[in-house]
This record gives C-alpha cells, structure tokens and sequence, in this order.
C-alpha cells in the first residue's frame, strides 16, 4: 500500500479529548454519583509509630447513617506495587507507621455522617521509638519499621561496579568529590484521590478509581479481597494529574471495594488535601556522594555515585527507586567504568515512591552540577566540556544500556545559540547568571513490575459498516493527552483524522492491558501496539476496497477519509464505504496489536532497572536575577530543548515540555515535603510542615518566567513514527541548571534542593567572610555497610560489538 | 498509652434542610441543601453540576471559581445559603449551545488544558477578566489568574489561549 507524506503525526490539533475538558464534561472520579450511593471516610493514625492494643468502634457503629465501621481484621492479605514489598494493609492490622496510616474505615448516608462518627472510634496505641530521618535509621536498627528488607531498618542495598573503576580513577588527572541533596517533593495533582466501587447487575465488583495503573489496582485487588480478577472491573477515570502520585494501589481503593461488596451498594471516597498529602508517594529525599575522575580536557575516566534514600514508612516502588538513582548515570555522556552504591531506609513518613523522573532527577542534580565545577576548575565552556563527551549513539553504556538515537548535541546547540550562553556565561553583571545542564530518560521501561513474558500495551480496533473506529486499550489519560497520541496513531494509518477515532481506554473489562502511564511508556509502547492494530485493520479495509475497485490492493492509498487508486485518485470510496466492502468479504472486522519491549542487554542481576527501548535527552539554560541582600532567586527566562524523535502533536508536546520545566521550578526553587515532630507532650508525632495548597508554596503563573521551547526532531527506529518521550524527561536539567546559574550570578554553590532564599544568605554571608568558600549544602554521608559488591566487565572489556568506544580512542586527537 | 479519639459529643443536633432559589446558568432553580454546605457542594452535589471542581475546599487553589452575580468567586467560600436570589454562571454556563465559547475554543486548541481539572475554574475568572478588560495584557491575564493553580502545563498555553481568546472576541478571526 501506498504510504504519503504523513498526514495527522507532527499536527497541532485539537486534542481528542479536549472539547469534554472545557466544557466541564469529563468526568473525574468524584464526578460520579450512583443512586443509593454511600460514602466513606477513613480515620487515619494520629501517631508515627505504634502497636495497635485495641480500637473501639463500637460507638462509631450506633451513629446515625453509619452501615458499616471496618478495621484491619476485614484485611489480612498484605498488598504493595512491588512484588519484594507487599508490605501495606488496606487498613493497619496491629501497628502504624506513620501519621496519616488509615487504621478504620466509616461508610454512611453522608459524608458528614462518616466523618461524625469517625470521631466516636477510639484506638489505643502502645507507642514506638520513631525514625525521622535516614540518619536515624542508620544508627537505629530496632526498633524496626518492617520485619523484611536487608536489616534493621535498611530496606534496601544495591552495589555495582561496571568495569575497573579503580583503573578509571587511576587514569584520571583530576579527581571531584561533592555532596548534594535533594529534598523530596510531592505531586500535588490538582484532583484529590477518589474511588468509587459497585456491584454490577451480575454482582460483580466495579472499581472507579483515578488511578494511572489501572492494571495493577486490578491485580492487587484480586489478591487482597480473594477474587477471581476475571470477576473485577477497573475503570480508571480521567485522572485530573497524576505526576506518578496515582500510580500505587492505595488503602482507600481497596476498602471502598470491600465496602461496597459488603454492602452491596456504591461507595465513595474523596480524599481531603491534607490526606492526599500524606498519602503522597512522592519524590524521595536523597543523599548523594558523587566522585568523578577526569583527565585535564574534562573526559571522564570514572565515576562513583552513593546515594542513600529516605523510603518514608513503606516500600511503594522504593526497590526500584533505588536503583534508579544509579541507573542513568551513564546513559548521557560517556562513563568508561561506574561505581554505584544505593541505599533506601524506612522513616516513621509518609511513603515516598515515583514522582516525574522517578529516582532520576536527584543523581543528574548532582552531576550536573559537579559537571559544572569540573569545567570552572578546568577552565572549560560548560557546553563544551559535555558536547566533546556525548554518549555515541547506538551503543551501550558501561552498565549495559542500549541507547538509540541522541539529538542532545542538537539539543545543547540550540539552548546555547538561544540563550547567547557562549557570550554571556560568566560574563553578566553580578547578580544575573546563567546555567546550562543536561539530562536523559526513558522511553518506558523495559521490564513490567511483576515478571511475566506477555506483552506491554495492545490495542484492539473495532470497525463496522458505519465506518466508525474503535480503539480499545488499558492506558490511562492523566493529562498528558495518551488518549489523543492513540487516535492520532491510528488516524494515521487509516487516513482518517483524530477524532473520527473513538477511544475506549483505562477499562480493565473493555480493553486489552497496557501496563499504565508511567516510565514514560505510553507513547511508545501503546503507540507501536495502536499502529500493529491499525495496519491489520488498513490491509484488510484494502483488500475489500480492492475487490470493489479493481484495484490491486497494493496501490491503495488511505487518506482524506477515502480509500482512493494511487495512479487514479478519483477512483476510490469513502473510508465507510471500504470498511463495508471489507466486511462483506471478511466478515466482522477487528483487530489486534501487540508490543514487547526489546530485551534487556544486561545480564547480572540488577539489571532489570535501567534498560528501556530508547532515551529522550534534553538540555536547558536558565537565566536568573539573585538579590544579594535577601537571597531571592528570580528566574528570568528558560531555554530548553528536548530531543523527541518525532513530535506526534506539537502543541501537546510543549505542553509537557513547560509543565515538566514549571513542576522543576518548584522542586528548585520552593516546594519541600517537610516533617517536624512535635514536643512529646503532642505524642513527638512526625507530620507534615505544611499539608495544604496554600503553606505548600508552588509556582503560580506570576511565578513562571518565560520559557523558550526548542523541540528536536531526530526520529528514533525504536519509537512509533520516529517519536520519542516528552513527559518527564525535560524535568531533569532544570534544578542543575538553577542552580548553576546562581552560582553563576552571585559566586555561590547551593548543593541542595530547594534552593530557598535563606540558603543563598547563608552562603553569600559564608562567602562574605572567606571569598574561597560560600556553599550550602551536605557535610557528610553516613557510614553505609554495603553488601557484596556486584562486579560487572563493561560491554566493551566483554569483547560486546556494539561496546562503546573508548573515550581515549575517540577524542584524542 | 496513648489514646485517639475526639471529644465525646453531645447528641447530633437534628439536621434539616433549607431551600433556597437561585438563578444557575441563566435557568432559575429551587434546591434543598443542608445549611453548611458551600456553593461548591450544592453544585456539584445537588445540582448535579460536576463541571465545577475541587482541589482544596479551603480557597487555596482556585478549581471552584465560578462567577457569582458575574464576579469571580471561590465556590468553596461562598455558602449555598448566601446564594438566596443570586445569578451563578459554572463552566456549564460558557458555552453557546453546542458552540464553544472563544475561550474554551482556544483553551482547547492551544494546549490550555492538559488534565483539564483546573481548566473550569480559570475559564470562569477568565471570562470575568475579558468582559471587564477586552484587551488585557499578558501580565493582566497572569494577575488575574495567579489564583488558580495548575500543575500539568507551567500556565503559558493557558495565557496563550486567553490572549488568542481576547483577539477572536475583538473580532479577530474566528
């Protein structure tokens, strides 16, 4: 068949879904009302760290409108996303372990009611010694937060060496050492959490939930409440942000099903924004050593990165956090051997687990950054010292990641030329500044949460005589327009536009698995499965236009909504009038498609965290204004370019690109999930500084600066149409880039996140006294006994073909 | 020991509704609420009209603006009682038929909502701002909405859209 230029990708149109987002039509999971509805409440421990001895609910169950009070006996089987760490209870069986851990649950004929009698539940609690920071867990091994993970209160260790990183050090002219930390951070998705569960007329369970994982609520669903999943339905709602945050299964979910089985009535909850806060899952608060060797020209000989991770009170996806703080070390500029060390601990917190850039945006801080130290001491262009050690394309990195195409040198040309930083970088008036740094990520993961060889995303299309198209897949629309990169891949292929394609997706009983939105896999894992399905369903619509025309099928061509000769274009039919040709002949017309990720290069245990069937790459300048007398960062202008492979809609994909750079911004510059213990006359309870919208400072519009988007197109063999990730990826060189820039503006180094006013005073004044010093940031990272170290040869000393090369070999002249 | 629990109340007080009449997107409308309900509720909850959303139910986030005798308020601050006689307009109210208003149009078209939760309530304080300044600036549209939150799109393809929104109206192309 004949393939024209393409019609629908690379088009700045009208998102499918967002006529229903400005009319008020979409309807969110709170959205939903079903008669004979009940409501539900959760009364959540008011301690950090407890036995439970008893809860009374007698009360709470003679309160008006109460139908049922329930308590952690009605959930003995434990769940988590992870399978090393189904380490969460629906509702708390005999401990808490942080404030905000639901141990009750109140369903009613209102939500007033609910709440009411939530009161009238008393709990006693026999009180733990608690931990509040990864310190504290370090030097405390008992009492322990959980009975499994590696010891004490040590959830997790991990020990790499990739190659001789010895030998890499030894080679090195110079050697940097620095610490950083990154504070965590929370989503803050503007839609609150809410599930609402039913019996269908079968009297099997339905669950609406905004969830980005609907696949996986289904599954721990199944095991917590004992159900065949076949009898689960899952509808993921619209979800009004996710950021990562609505990717666990979560207690209230999974009691407002068991609710509404008991009661055999629909059941809702809303989460109150204080209990989204504690809910959180959001980024982890990281530690870092990062030691990199260099010879005199910058090029790295060897890096050694530790990173020690506060885990909060469950494991979430901290396992694979953890390695992800390693992961990509190596995958943006060449890294000959690399040392890894990472370490997550329970706190008495909030759990934290995967936020945009999930584990990856802590580490690039820091090399990022030290990147920048590296190329002031060598007195070389910061630009310059990483575009003359990008990462080669098609190559694997020293722990065995495969990259695909790499627009970054693009991608730093543009910011550079844009910015005038070549000009300007270390040349403007004190008080103004500029910072570039980089970043890479992935194009999804490569490997599913629980191990199975079945594929990633389908898509099942369904066309009849009336020439409509359905496509039915399990991804999730958080936002970031999945449901319009379906219809557009599909539309693509069948000559159609958009939206003459319906979409039927999030729905575990409608469509086919598609493993969620996270990792940003959706565009190209469901987009590969969308255009699978779409040319079945081309070749057979062909093959019945061509019986009709007598036309060889061959010469066919699809677009404008007809199915037209290539050689005779006005010899054709309607798209509608083809599907009905093909129908008479093939009879009811569907079809399938199916996508796998490739296998992972790595061999050695670990090395499923990592390896993904492309990387997007992005480079950002930032220009800032810091006044000296209070500390204030203002920033003026960002440049960013974000290497995309091919660009399915413009507009969506700037879209992601500014909002990554905004949500950066906060993470920079104000937004910090801070706890404080109270005196211990207030039960010395750990709890969020400030868990509301207004105390948790993030950007407003009035915060924004002005952003220039640069989107590089180099299309990527391994993507659909050439396309590539957009939504988190451009999160990554934002806070490195601040905080270049203010060192760059006033001379001193903020090595940890946020980079509030009161830490650039302090270092300005630091730096007032002793003009060699001014810095912020972490003095020490604690002793770690680290397990066995896993040793891996790097691809090229094991004689790998696509190794990559040596950086002697390649950039010596 | 430590024990969790509220003080021990006294018998519930009986809850009864009030019934007020308002006029909802240019309809009038009876409605019967319990007295401590926000404006926010009584839409949503009893009106039936989800368009308007919540993000915080403490008038920090700005997703429940709608226009209360046309001007821009927090629905989550507005009790439903105070409405007795008053003209609300909600995101339901915007468009004309099944034609957009312009500024849900160019919202749409230009990438001004992503998850869209946030989108109602800035069309809401949107609309007010174009009536009362038909040509604003595009620091008069950021001031305007610097009360409404939005996590998904960093805010410029919103002041975009409203600024593409204010050139239609003026009789730009359509």
């Amino acid at each position: 068949m004949s393939r024209g230029p393409l019609q629908v990708i690379g088009q700045s149109l009208r998102r499918v879904d967002g006529r229903a987002k400005v009319t008020g039509q979409t309807r969110f999971a709170d959205d939903l009302a079903l008669p004979r509805m009940l409501h539900m409440r959760l009364l959540r421990s008011s301690v950090p760290h407890a036995r439970i001895v008893d809860i009374d609910t007698s009360a709470a169950e003679r309160a008006p409108g109460v139908k049922l009070v329930l308590t952690g006996a009605a959930f003995p089987i434990p769940f988590g996303i992870l399978p090393v760490s189904q380490d969460e209870h629906a509702l708390c069986t005999d401990r808490v372990r942080f404030v905000g851990d639901p141990v009750a649950a109140v369903v009613a004929t209102d939500e007033w009611a609910a709440e009411e009698a939530l009161g009238l539940i008393r709990v006693t609690y026999e009180p733990l010694p608690t931990i509040a920071d990864p310190e504290e867990a370090l030097a405390h091994p008992e009492p322990r937060i959980h009975s499994y993970g590696e010891e004490g209160n040590i959830h997790k260790r991990v020990a790499f060496d990739f190659g001789d990183v010895e030998a890499g050090f030894a080679a090195a002219e110079q050697v940097f050492e620095d610490l950083f930390y990154y504070a965590g951070s929370t989503h803050l998705p503007l839609e609150q959490h809410a599930t609402l569960a039913t019996l269908d007329p079968d009297g099997k369970l339905v669950v609406y939930s905004c969830t980005q994982t609907p696949h996986y609520l289904h599954r721990a669903l199944a095991r917590v409440l004992q159900l065949p999943a076949a009898h689960i339905r899952v509808v993921a709602t619209p979800n009004g942000g996710g950021f990562g945050g609505k990717s666990d299964p979560f207690n209230h979910e999974i009691v407002c099903a068991r609710a509404a089985m008991l009661l055999g009535r629909p059941v809702k909850i809303c989460l109150s924004r204080e209990e989204v806060f504690y809910c959180h899952r959001g980024r982890h608060p990281v530690l870092m050593r990062l030691r990199t060797g260099v010879r005199r020209d910058g090029t790295i000989t060897a890096m050694e990165l530790h990173t020690l991770l506060d885990g909060g009170a469950y494991g979430s996806y901290g396992v694979a956090s953890t390695f992800y703080t390693g992961a990509l070390q190596t995958v943006t500029y060449r890294v000959p051997a690399y040392r890894f060390r990472g370490c997550r601990v329970f706190t008495n917190k909030p759990p934290c687990g995967p936020k945009r850039g999930h584990g990856t945006p802590q580490p690039r801080f820091a090399q990022e950054v030290q990147l920048d130290k590296i190329a002031e001491a060598l007195g070389l262009c910061p630009a310059e010292l990483r575009l003359r050690q990008l990462m080669p394309p098609h190559a694997l990195t020293a722990n065995w990641l495969r990259v695909g195409t790499i627009g970054l040198a693009e991608c730093i040309r543009k910011v550079v030329e844009g910015s005038g930083f070549r000009e300007r970088h270390r040349r403007l008036p004190r008080g103004r500044g500029l910072g570039l740094a980089c970043s890479a990520y992935l194009c999804g993961a490569g490997l599913p949460i629980y191990w199975n060889d079945m594929p990633h995303s389908g898509v099942q299309l369904r066309l009849d005589r009336s020439g409509e198209v359905v496509a039915f897949c399990g991804a999730t629309e958080i936002g970031q327009g999945s449901d319009h990169v379906l219809a557009a891949c599909i539309a693509e292929v069948l000559g159609l536009m958009p939206h003459e394609v319906r979409v039927v997706t999030g729905d575990t009983a409608l469509g086919p698995v598609d493993l969620g939105s996270y990792s940003s896999r959706v565009t190209l894992m469901m987009g590969h499965a969308a255009i699978a399905a779409a040319e079945r369903a081309r070749t057979l619509v062909a093959e019945g236009a061509a019986a009709r025309l007598g036309v060889p099928a061959g010469r066919l061509v699809f677009a404008g909504g007809r199915v037209f000769d290539a050689e005779e274009p006005q010899r054709g039919l309607s798209f509608a009038e083809a599907v009905a040709a093909a129908e008479a002949r093939h009879g009811t017309l569907g079809t399938v498609g199916s996508y796998w990720p490739p296998p992972a290069a790595g061999r050695y245990k670990g090395a499923g965290v990592g390896p993904s069937p492309a990387y997007s790459y992005s480079a950002a300048v930032v220009e800032v204004e810091v006044d000296v007398d209070t500390g204030w960062v203002r920033v003026v202008r960002v440049h960013i370019a974000h290497d995309i492979g091919r660009c399915i809609n413009p507009v969506l994909a700037r879209g992601q690109v500014e909002g990554s750079v905004y949500m950066a911004l906060g993470e920079a510059l104000m937004e910090e999930q801070a706890f404080r213990r109270l005196p211990s006359r207030l039960s010395a309870a750990l709890v969020h500084k400030q868990p509301s919208m207004l105390e948790y400072k993030s950007p407003t519009c009035l915060e924004m600066p002005e952003v220039v988007t640069y989107l590089v197109e180099q299309p990527e063999p391994a993507g659909p149409f050439g396309a590539k990730e957009v939504g988190q990826g451009p999160l990554l060189p934002i806070p490195p880039a601040v905080a270049n820039a203010v060192y760059d503006a006033v001379g001193v180094r903020i090595d940890e996140l946020p980079i509030t006013p009161d830490k650039v005073l302090r270092a300005l004044q630091e730096r007032a006294r002793n003009p060699r010093r001014g810095r912020v940031g972490p003095e020490s990272f604690p002793h770690i006994e680290w397990p066995r170290v896993v040793r891996v040869p790097t691809p090229g000393e094991a004689g790998e073909a696509a190794a990559m090369p040596s950086p002697g070999a390649e950039v010596r002249p | 020991m430590l024990t969790q629990d509220r003080a021990v109340q006294d018998e519930p007080a009986v809850r009864r509704k009030c019934l007020i009449g308002l006029t909802v997107n240019g309809e009038p409308q009876e409605v019967a609420f319990f007295p401590e309900k926000t404006l926010l509720e009584v839409l949503r909850e009893d009106l039936g009209l989800t368009g308007t959303k919540h993000g915080c139910e403490l008038g920090e986030c700005g997703a429940c603006a709608v226009l209360l005798d046309g001007q821009p308020v927090l629905s989550c601050l507005v009790l439903g009682l105070e409405c007795q006689g008053r003209e609300v307009l909600t995101v339901e109210g915007l468009a004309n038929g099944p034609e957009l208003h312009p500024l849900q149009a160019a919202l749409a078209d230009l990438g001004g909502t992503q998850c869209g939760y946030c989108t109602p309530g800035i069309l809401c304080v949107a609309l007010a701002l174009l009536r009362d300044n038909p040509a604003p600036t595009r620091a008069e549209i950021a001031e305007a909405l610097s009360g409404n939150l939005c996590r998904c799109t960093g805010y410029h393809q919103i002041l975009d859209a409203v600024q593409e929104a204010a050139r239609r109206m003026a009789g730009g192309q359509p």
